[in-house]
């Protein structure tokens, strides 16, 4: 079961791998507990949840492969479809849609040719409307990796995103807005 | 302008307070020593007495809850687990993300001497996923104080034994209700589970489970390091305490605000907030999170900011704090068309109700936002949010509804005034002061 092709790779952890499962297992009175762990390090790992993965994550687990579809299916963050290198998941829930989430949407809609599943055909970005990720303060923001770009403008979004065209990392995850409080008069 | 205290917060503006060492040059880790040559019972009493109430929006006593664990020979051999809510994900919260980046080791310190006070060896910290970043920055903060003996086996020889863990959650709203949270920790979907049993009693993993805010946690390292009467110094009688606010929309301070409860919620958002920009118009104010009932701007200037006078002047609630403030360029059937969306696509769809009614109100808010709806189509809503709210397992069905009953009463005109009108419905029909009427709301309102 475990050496289906999954995007040509084998879908297998290795043994190090295996060791931190048995870790993370270890923290819990339930094995069944690591399930979401597992599916967040097979999504590190193999870029999406294919059946295979998924599969391979009900074995590690000890749980139905049924039972590891559903749990990935309820989850909106575990990515049942292959996803672009950068996905821009720009919050558009009211405190960031009073500050302009949809100008920004836009902007990002109109720089790029996104098909049906919201992927550029490069396979260089997926954009996600997502919801609210508490970054209420500091909208328009969106998540890209783990960072939280924030306060943006469209300016600030052609530059980011010149920067991913240019093969740029992803910077250190943190919040930009660092400071807890912004004096947008200033 | 009142002085803004400063207890929760007080490590906020010191460079990398989230460091062991800093911290500790600044009081953290210094309750922990006393706390555990307490008994356990004197802080759960403590706690009592402080009044703390739970800082993830329900605001139930946190000790009283604390009391509900059975003693152990009621347990069946089950052991007590404290289970650490950071799974903020209300709209317009994010106090907490603010808290454990800036300070986690003033939550850390509260989540171990909480654990103590109920008997857990072992402690979860439930972060929602987009909490990555905050994540690390959390088990860097364990090792820490793992590191110095503050968390683990055998804590400053004190025979106590506390383990804490992080745990990722995956982007699902729902798992911060608790019961739903416990079962996403428990590797399933996250759905929420009737109660009773409370998690007091059955909670992770079958066992008798304590669920806290992040907040809650560090206001417990605060009191039991100072005391429930210096608690008490700030807030009012049934509210006491300070509470953390954080304040977006239209204002030109956003952010996160600790404030002494009881003090009036205009000046907060006209002073401390930093007011409207110029030129514009209060309109309306979500107080504690988007699933709280609006407030109007005569509600806004007669209420203080404690859990007493939001509902007693408005029907709302100071729920998580967090304050999204609308002035007069909102449009407010868009707005509630937003909301509802969010709740349409956050319902884990175990109950009918909630899962029909959030899809199908959020389609009729989409046509009155886009000019096609009829009146009838706003008396079909709030028919739809009377029969969601109390009747789901959990209170998600009650928090979309809200936000539909309070708005379509408070601001009627907002949404009589896009949809095309037939005459079969008025505004009683949707829980409205007839126009003209002269309570607060309604009409009058608009027409201010």
């Amino acid at each position: 079961m475990t050496d289906q092709a999954h995007n040509g790779e084998k879908v297998a952890w290795t043994e190090q791998e295996l060791a931190e499962i048995e870790e993370i297992a270890s923290r819990y009175p339930s094995r069944r507990s690591a399930m979401l762990p597992v599916l967040w390090m097979a999504q590190h790992k193999f870029g999406w949840l294919s059946l295979p993965v998924l599969e391979l994550v009900a074995e590690t687990v000890g749980v139905p492969p049924s039972e590891a579809r559903a749990v990935a299916s309820f989850y909106t963050m575990l990515k049942k479809k292959p996803t672009g290198r950068y996905v821009l998941q720009v919050c558009h829930t009211l405190s960031c849609a009073l500050n302009g989430a949809e100008e920004i949407i836009r902007h990002i809609e109109s720089k790029y040719d996104f098909d049906e599943n919201g992927n550029t055909p490069d396979g260089l970005f997926t954009l996600e409307r997502v919801e609210c990720l508490a970054s209420c303060g500091s909208g328009p923001m969106m998540q890209v990796g783990e960072h939280y770009y924030e306060r943006l403008t469209p300016e600030k979004v052609d530059e980011i995103l010149a920067g991913f065209e240019s093969g740029e990392p992803l910077p250190t995850p943190r919040p930009e807005a660092d400071e807890w409080q912004w004096n947008l008069q200033s | 302008m009142a002085m803004e205290p400063s207890i929760l917060t007080s490590r906020w503006k010191i460079p990398d307070a989230h460091r062991i060492d800093v911290a500790m040059k600044h009081g953290a880790w210094a309750t922990l020593p006393a706390a555990l040559k307490m008994a356990p019972g004197e802080i759960t009493q403590v706690v009592k007495d402080s009044g703390l109430r739970g800082r993830g929006g329900a605001g139930f006593p946190t000790g009283v809850k604390w009391g509900f664990v059975p003693p152990p020979e009621k347990r069946n051999g089950k052991p007590v687990y404290l289970v650490c809510n950071a799974d903020e994900s209300e709209p317009g919260t994010f106090k907490d993300r603010y808290l454990m980046w800036k300070d986690p080791h003033m939550f850390l310190e509260g989540i171990v001497i909480s654990a103590y006070a109920i008997g857990a060896k072992a402690a979860y910290i439930y972060l929602r996923g987009e909490f990555g970043f905050v994540r690390r920055r959390v088990d860097e903060a364990i090792a820490e104080a793992r590191a110095k003996g503050f968390i683990g086996r055998n804590i400053l020889g004190s025979g106590v034994d506390v383990e804490v863990y992080t745990h990722l959650g995956a982007g699902a709203y729902i798992c911060g209700e608790e019961t739903a949270l416990l079962s996403s920790l428990e590797g399933k979907k996250g759905q929420p589970k009737l109660k009773p049993p409370f998690p007091a009693v059955e909670g992770a993993w079958r066992a008798p489970t304590i669920v806290n805010n992040v907040e809650t946690m560090a206001a417990v390292t605060w009191i039991v390091g100072h005391g429930a009467a210096a608690y008490r110094e700030f807030g009012t009688e049934k509210s006491p305490g300070t509470k953390l606010l954080s304040v977006s929309g239209h204002v030109l301070k956003p952010g996160v605000y600790e404030i002494d409860m009881g003090i009036p919620m205009m000046d907060f958002i006209m002073d401390t907030a930093g007011g409207l920009r110029p030129g514009r118009k209060l309109k309306a104010v979500v107080p504690g999170g988007s699933s709280v009932p609006i407030m109007t701007p005569d509600e806004v200037a007669r209420a203080t900011i404690d859990y007493e006078s939001i509902h007693e002047v408005s029907g709302s609630y100071l729920g998580s704090g967090g304050m999204i403030v609308m002035d007069d360029t909102t449009d407010l059937a868009e707005g509630l068309a937003n909301l509802l969306r969010f709740y349409a696509h956050e319902s884990c769809g175990q109950c009918t109700p909630c899962r029909e009614g959030t899809g199908w109100m959020f389609r009729i808010l989409k046509r009155v936002k886009e000019g096609r709806a009829t009146d009838v189509d706003l008396a079909t809503l709030k028919n739809l949010a009377d029969n969601i709210h109390s009747k789901t397992i959990c209170f998600f069905g009650a928090s979309a509804a809200m936000p539909v009953q309070s708005w379509l009463k408070k601001f009627p005109d907002e949404f009589f005034g896009r949809v095309h009108r037939t005459g079969k419905v008025g505004y009683a029909d949707v829980g409205a002061e007839p126009p003209g009427g002269d309570k607060p709301g309604g009409t009058t309102q608009a027409a201010k």
